[in-house]
Order: C-alpha cells, then structure tokens, then sequence
C-alpha cells in the first residue's frame, strides 16, 4: 500500500526511539520496555520484507511468530530478575546497582 | 476506487506517525506508569500495522501475546518495585546527549543505506494464513518449535525459582 | 423474512447508487454496519440491566423496578440520565491521566468484538479469517486497564480488587483458549462464519460429548472473564466496596458497567455461535434464533447471579487450575480420537473417558470438610 522504502524509515525510527530508551532509561524496567519496542520494530521490518520481495510469507510470520514468543520469555526471566534485586537492594535504578558483592 | 486507497494509504500514513509519538512518550515520560499505559497503545498500534499489512494471524498473535499478557507482566512488575518518590526522580541517566549524537548518526547511516539500495519490488504480494501456518509449523520448521517451546519451559521455571522469596 | 436486514441495507446502497459516485458505496456499507453495531450495542446493554435488575427481583420474591413508565421500561433511560448528571469526583490523590483513560479504553475491545459475531445468514459485520482469535485477543486486553484503573484511584481496597481481578483472569483464559481448540480442530477455520455453517441443520456441536463438555467449559470460563457471581470476587459489594469501580463516579463508572454488560453479552453470543449452532435452526429466521439462544445464555447468567454465592479466591483458582484445565486438556484429546476414527462406537468411547476424566476430576479436588468437633467442659460429667 505504501512503498516499501517508507515502511522501512518508520522501522529503522522506531528502532532508533527503542535504542534511544535502553540507552538513557535509569529504571530496569524501562529498559525492558524500550526493548521491546525495538523487537517490535524488527518485526514489522519481516513482515514488511516479505510483502514486497521475494521471500514466503510464511518463514517471515514464523520468524515473527518465534520472535514474539523469545520476548515473552525474556520479559518475564528479565522481570523476575528485577523482582529479585528490588527485593535485596530495594531500588531498580541501573546506576544505583554499582557493587559487585554486596 | 483509486481516492478509497487513498483514504487506506492517509489513514496508514497517519497511524505510523501516532506509533512514532507513542513510542517517543514511552521512552522519554517520567511516571513509569504513564509509560506502560503508551507501550500498550505503541504494541496495539503496531498489530494495527500487521493487519495493513495482511498478516492477520500475526496481528490476533501480537494482540494476545504482547498486549495481553507481556503487559499485564510488566505492570505487575512496575507495581511490585515501585516507590512513591518516583515521579519526581529523572528518569534519564546523563548519557542523554551522546546517546543522541549516536542515534542521530547511525540513523542518518540506516537511512541512506535503505534510499540508495536497488530493491526488488516483486508484483505478486503474498499473503498467506493460519492453515500454512499450521502446516509449516508442523512440517519444516518442526524443530525450531520444539526447541522454542522447550525454551518457554525454562524461562518459566527459571522466572518461579529467581522470583521466590528467599524464606 | 429471514434476510430482512441484509435486504434493507442492499435497499439502502441500491438507493444511494444512483446519486453517489462508487467508491462512497462502501464507504456508506461500512457506516451503516458500524451505526447498526453501535446503536444496538449500548441500547441492548441498557435494556440487559432492567431485564438483570427484573429477574434478580423476582428470584428473591419482589417485583423489580415497575414504576418508572409500563413494567419499568424507562428505567435504563432514568439510569442514563442519572449517570450523565452525576458529579465526577475524582479523589485528590489520584493519577488523573490513567484515571481517565481506565474506563475510556475498557469499553473498546467490548465494542470491536460485536464486528465478528454472526448475528444471522449473511449479516456478520466483517467475515475476517481470524475471527475467533480476534475475540480472544480482545478478550485478553481487558486485564491490564481493570488493573490501571485499580492503581491509579490509590485506594487500598481498588488495589486488592484489581489484584484479584488480575489473578481470576488470566487463570480463566487459558481453560477459555483450550477449550474453543476442539471446534477449530472439527472445523478446521478460525472464521465464525465457516465454524456456524459447520454445524447445519440440527447437528450444533454440543450435541456431541466433547461438545457438551466444551460447551460447559467455554460457559465457566466466559462467566469468569466477564467478573460476573459467582466469579465476582473483583467487584464483590459486600466485601471490598466495589472493588476496582471504587472511585469512579457518573459517566465513567456508567462506561465500567457498560463494558461489562457488552462483554456479557458477547460471550454468549461466542458461546452460541461456536457450541449451539449460532443461527441454524429449523423454522424460524436465522437471527430470531440466534437471539433466542443468546438470550437463553443471558438468563442462565442471571440466574446464577440471584442463586449462587460467591467463590473464595483460593476456591476460584483451584477451580480453574485443578479442575478446568486439565478437563480441557483432555477434552482436545477426545476431540482427537472422535476425529480420527470414524467409527459407529465413537460417542460411546468419547462419552466414557469424559465420564472417567471428570470423577477423577472431581474426587482429587474434593473440599476438605473438616470433623465435627466434640467440646468437653471442665464441670461436667
């Protein structure tokens, strides 16, 4: 519907504005979040790749489908990991984490 | 019926720049609350882009998945670890403006990578549906599903053992 | 008779036809589907409270209300009118963004599911291929807002409704997904319209033993997504005030209980569609049938919610993680075995590993009662 060049702009920002995120975000939480979004972002990139080329639709929806599922894996390890430090150190901030034994 | 496309092609145009907003509040709002309410709206946003793009099981998927149930974990998680100083802390660390310079180059690198590429618009679109699907999971991507499903089963029994409470 | 309203519609577009250009055709299609869905969905949810408010009434021997105009028919209209002039209190404390938007975003997914339900032969508003997968996403959507708007009024008692609420939700939707998996396995379609059409004549699904086991599944768990007794723990009036609706006052607690009789009602019509055959039926016109069944559904749940009293919490999830799930586990198998072997002898099977599967259910989550207690006292003999 739109050309592809456009659609791969809007990934590549969308990108961006997640690495922006788990760059600049204190709170471990929010890095999660913005890594998400940069998953997101390279999804929309397969599906979109694979309307337009030559590639089957169906290994970029599987690659997509693989995709999401690894991400609900990593955000419910890496939010359990939070959990766990909130509970010992009582704060969630990155750069309040800074001893290696405690 | 070429103005009803063109009505499709506004409406796409203008539900990718809402995502771009969304996406910009997620990252850069102070309330980390606030800022899950946006990444809802950014993942709905984004299965509403799936379905533009005719790959509807992936949409319901994406609905069921990430706005669902990762978000439901996420809020969880924000409420279990919060403080009530929180919204007058800065969320941002003092990295901001140098990670600025760097999106603003890698940036400017992906999109003149992207413009100047030949790529090869094939004319046939495909689209295909949950029934391939089904088959080729079952078929030729058979073990990578096996694999992933047995990796769905660690993270599960890894996230219960490091999220019990030490008594 | 039966293609009343598809006839009306194609009327209309067949009269703007002649003075429009093509393409305001379907943009005048889409409208009039969207208008019927949205005049019909609140107007039903309106007319469900007096019918809910009559029948409770009499189930506990006294009339409902019956003074606002004949048989109380104005009342949904007084309703309307008090809610809308209510004063919105919002407390001082509260977080005004999530606040708002809680009870503005709940009812959206209620609305959207109305476009995948087939209301009768040739009237479903979009035929998308994704139907029921459609409902379920939406279905799942719901859990987080009741949870902002929980969080965001910062009371104590909102927070452990929407905690529970939480907790009984998405314990009850995997039974939910598992239990809709037969009928796509003997339908092979995720689209309603192919799953109704399946079940022509007189053989509905529920007629079949993992149908009926489906059918009672899908019903339980559809009771306890929508937070209706006794699955009501998350908005229980006698113990937590009202749970995560607290502090909402006028317009947006009147968009809470919109959302939640809308989402009654398309459960039952889900249910209807997928198990009792949608709107096949023998004489009568398909969307009559469709209503009446649906309506049937309706009643069933408001007479649970005069008779029955409200599940404890660790009742609630030792239902749904105990007992429901594995029979949906093993409710796929059986569908699987009916599927595969063809033979004269596959109600019989089918019937008894349920049966087996259910008493074995039933006697391991047995509630444990425990002894009479036999009191002694120091001055007698």
């Amino acid at each position: 519907m739109i050309p592809l060049t456009h659609m791969l702009f809007f990934t590549t920002a969308l990108f961006l504005i997640g690495l922006y995120g788990a760059l600049t975000r204190r709170n471990a939480v929010g890095i999660l979040m913005s890594i998400e979004i940069m998953l997101n972002a390279v999804n929309i990139n397969l599906i979109a790749f694979s309307r337009s080329l030559d590639i089957s639709a169906e290994v970029a929806q599987i690659f997509v489908i693989f995709v999401i599922v690894l991400a609900a894996a990593t955000a419910a390890v890496g939010l359990a990991i939070v959990l766990s430090i909130y509970r010992n150190q009582k704060t969630i901030y990155t750069d309040e984490i800074d001893l290696l034994k405690w | 019926m070429t103005l009803f496309g063109s009505i499709g092609t506004i409406s796409l145009y203008g539900i990718l720049f809402a995502l771009l907003i969304t996406a910009i509040l997620t990252v850069t709002v102070r309330n980390l609350f606030h800022s899950a309410i946006f990444l809802a709206f950014t993942l709905l946003g984004v299965s509403i882009v799936y379905f533009f793009l005719r790959a509807e099981f992936i949409a319901g998927v994406q609905i069921l998945l990430y706005a669902g149930a990762i978000m439901t974990l996420v809020i969880f998680a924000i409420m279990l670890t919060s403080r009530i100083s929180d919204p007058s802390v800065s969320q941002s660390n003092h990295q901001r403006f140098p990670v600025l310079i760097l999106i603003v180059l890698l940036g400017s690198f992906l999109i003149l990578a992207i413009a100047k590429t030949p790529w090869q618009i094939s004319t046939s679109l495909k689209t295909t549906n949950a029934i391939e699907l089904g088959k080729a999971l079952m078929g030729e991507f058979v073990f990578p599903f096996e694999l992933v499903s047995i990796v769905l089963l660690i993270a599960l029994v890894g996230a219960v053992v490091v999220a019990r409470s030490d008594r | 008779m039966d293609q009343i309203f598809v006839s009306i519609k194609h009327a209309i577009l067949n009269l703007a036809q002649t003075f429009l250009p093509d393409w305001t055709i379907i943009l005048l299609s889409i409208l009039i589907s969207v208008t019927a869905i949205a005049v019909f969905g609140p107007v039903t949810m309106m007319y469900l409270t007096l019918l809910e408010r009559k029948l409770v009434g009499r189930i506990q021997n006294r009339y409902g209300p019956n003074r606002v105009g004949f048989w109380g028919l104005l009342q949904p209209l007084a309703d309307g009118v008090k809610m809308l002039t209510k004063e919105d209190i919002v407390p001082a404390n509260a977080d005004k963004f999530a606040h708002f938007l809680a009870p503005v975003v709940i009812v959206i997914p209620a609305l959207l599911i109305f476009a995948v339900i087939p209301f009768g032969r040739g009237m479903v508003a979009v035929d998308l291929s994704i139907g029921i997968l459609f409902f379920l996403a939406l279905s799942s959507t719901t859990t987080i807002w009741i949870f902002v708007a929980a969080w965001a009024s910062r009371n104590k008692f909102s927070l452990l409704g929407g905690m529970r609420s939480i907790a009984q939700m998405i314990s009850y939707e995997i039974p939910m997904v598992l239990s809709i998996v037969p009928v796509l396995l003997v339908v092979g379609s995720f689209s309603t319209v192919s799953i109704v059409e399946a079940q022509s004549g007189l053989n509905w699904f529920v007629f079949t033993p993992w149908g009926f086991v489906g059918f009672l599944l899908f019903f339980l768990t559809g009771v306890a997504e929508v937070n209706r007794t006794p699955f009501d723990l998350p908005e229980g009036e006698s113990e937590i005030v009202a749970g995560f609706h607290t502090e909402y006052s006028g317009m947006k607690f009147a968009l809470f209980y919109m959302a939640e009789f809308m989402n009654t009602f398309s459960i039952s019509a889900i249910v209807a569609t997928l198990y009792l055959g949608g709107w096949q039926g023998p004489f009568l016109p398909s969307w009559i049938w469709f209503f009446i069944k649906t309506y049937a559904l309706i009643f069933v749940m408001m007479w649970f919610r005069g008779t029955l009293p409200r599940l404890r919490v660790d009742q609630l999830m030792g239902f749904a993680w105990k007992f429901l799930l594995p029979l949906a586990l093993v409710n796929i198998l059986v569908t699987g075995i009916w599927l595969e072997f063809k033979t004269p002898l596959n109600h019989v099977v089918t019937f008894a590993i349920l049966a087996f599967c259910l008493t074995v259910l039933y006697l391991v989550n047995k509630p444990e009662i425990p002894k009479k207690r036999i009191y002694r006292y120091a001055y007698q003999d």
